[in-house]
């Protein structure tokens, strides 16, 4: 048994044993859950992929005269402007104005919100155009300049949704080709997609939230930041296996950190052909091994963790809930899975190395002593399920 | 008889005005074996080709030798679709997609993905589905 308060003097003193989520697998097996338990501070778990639910409030400084924007765009993207006068939040899916979208399918999508995301982050000079309707207070009505992100006063990251526990892997069971936001899916089940970093995943390596809840100290592209919320349309309550390894989306996680301090091959703007922008994204979240339990937990090994096979030409869009199968990260990661008797190649989404860098250099920083950990000061749900919209007449 | 060797080339035609066959002189007087994988070749406007040629040496450089009196510009180095490794997140979407497997998951450790431009025919699928435009063409 540790505690976070002996794990981090630990960590200060430059004396913290870390593995990544990867290496404690053989290293359990070789000298023993107990002894390891003993021996191992902390744990590095890390994912890297596409995360549509992403963006960031950024604050201009004021004009002279002033301005209360009531509409922005940054490189003709359009920035949400409804709270104060010179704060807008920029979402990672949103398109381009002009963009012909799906006018001409499958639609390229090539710059939009994510794709603001990476260029800030990377320092590049950015276009503002800003109208606004006039007030006594704030009187100018249109400002057009140029501004990289050490012009802003704040550049904080704010995503609702990141993180998935674990994810769909998406076949195709019509006769034509289909664009998803799980990408490019061949007719007739001929590849799949999959989208998860499997045994080094957040979630998966804390599958009761034991470590990893609200307060909890992330690497988010680089950057300090923390989980600020349970994630939209987190669903701890989902099915489980025995091990109590959810079989679906379940938990997510909520996230924000300072994009001044971030860095740009971990923020990627991303064009999924026929389907919209999104934002790859780096996160990187420490486990404290405070007893066996936890330790037991971040041994999860692609084996043991089983994904749904889901239709998205019919069942995902039409929302009918079934799932074909159940595939495991180790047949995913063979490039082959069998799907009702077919051999079928499979694709990814989420990138399995750039997922192993991130744990490899939170490991560093804290073995460094640059990264100390805390405990959550609220726990995720574990009991909740997802909610349907429904269509309803007007009361 | 000299060994017979296979090159891949990339020809830029600027401002295409001849109607010479070229195609033909190669086969018919450089006994070159030709496989087309991409071209754009307009009257008037600035032309790409990228060929496979097999042949021996001797076939090649004289075939090259003769599209070359054309004020053609012949690359045997760069090819018509480029791979930005730093680009690359390494994510393994294009995998499937690519037909001749120039693209391929490398280390099945670190799970990179290699790319090797000698076994890429051009198909530019990779340039369709990569979310991050790793890949692009020349033309």
């Amino acid at each position: 048994m540790k505690t976070y308060e002996q794990i981090n003097d630990r960590i200060s003193s430059g004396k913290a044993v870390v593995l990544t989520a990867e290496e404690i697998i053989d290293y359990v097996d070789e000298k023993g859950l107990e002894a390891v338990a003993e021996e191992v501070d902390v744990v590095t778990t890390a994912t890297f992929g596409p995360m549509c639910s992403s963006g960031c409030f950024l604050s201009f400084g004021h004009t002279k005269p002033k301005i209360r924007m009531s509409e922005a765009w940054i490189e003709d993207v359009l920035a949400y402007t409804g709270v104060a006068a010179v704060d807008v939040y920029l979402g990672a899916t949103q398109t381009r104005h002009g963009d012909p979208a799906n006018m001409y399918y499958p639609g390229e999508f090539r710059y939009g919100g994510g794709h603001v995301i990476e260029d800030l982050v990377a320092g590049k000079t950015l276009q503002l155009f800003a109208l606004s309707y006039g007030t006594d207070c704030y009187p100018l009505r249109e400002i057009r300049t140029y501004f990289t992100i050490n012009d802003l006063n704040q550049a904080i990251m704010v995503n609702p949704r990141n993180c998935y526990q674990n994810y769909n892997v998406a076949i195709n069971d019509s006769d034509k080709t289909i664009y998803t936001y799980m990408g490019c899916l061949e007719p007739n089940r001929k590849n799949v997609n999959y989208c998860s970093a499997g045994q080094l995943s957040p979630l998966l390596n804390d599958p009761f939230y034991d470590t990893i809840g609200v307060g909890t100290k992330v690497w988010l592209a680089g950057a300090r930041g923390h989980v600020y919320a349970e994630g939209t349309q987190h669903a701890g309550g989902g099915a489980r296996t025995p091990e109590g390894i959810p079989k679906s989306g379940a938990g997510t996680l909520a996230l924000t950190a300072d994009m001044k301090q971030m860095k740009p091959e971990f923020v990627r703007g991303a064009s999924l052909r026929g389907y919209g922008i999104s934002v790859g994204l780096g996160v990187g979240i420490p486990i404290p091994i405070l007893n066996a339990d936890v330790l037991k937990r971040t041994c999860i090994r692609d084996r043991d963790i089983l994904a749904p096979v889901v239709d998205y030409s019919n069942d995902y869009p039409q929302n009918t809930g079934n799932v074909i199968g159940h595939v495991s990260y180790e047949q995913l990661r063979t490039g082959e899975i069998e799907v009702e008797g077919k051999k079928v190649a499979v694709g990814s989404l989420s990138s399995y190395h750039k997922a192993l860098e991130i744990a490899n250099l939170l490991a560093d920083e804290v073995r460094r002593g640059d990264f100390l950990l805390n405990a959550p000061f609220a726990s995720l749900p574990k009991d909740t399920v997802m909610k349907p919209l429904a269509a309803r007449e007007k009361p | 008889m000299s060994e017979t060797a296979t090159k891949k080339l990339m020809l830029f035609f600027p401002r295409w005005k001849s109607e010479k066959p070229i195609i033909y002189h190669l086969v018919k007087d450089h006994n070159l074996v030709v496989n087309v994988f991409r071209a754009r070749v307009t009257p008037e406007e600035e032309g790409y080709l990228v060929l496979d040629v097999t042949g021996t040496e001797d076939d090649i450089q004289r075939g090259v030798d003769f599209v070359k009196t054309f004020d053609v510009t012949v690359n045997d180095t760069d090819k018509g679709v480029t791979r930005d490794a730093d680009r690359c997140t390494h994510c393994g979407h294009c995998v499937v997609h690519c037909p001749t497997d120039a693209l391929v998951i490398g280390d099945a450790a670190k799970r990179d993905v290699a790319y090797d431009p000698e076994c890429c025919i051009e198909c530019l699928a990779c340039i369709r589905v990569c979310p991050y435009g790793a890949c692009a063409s020349a033309f």
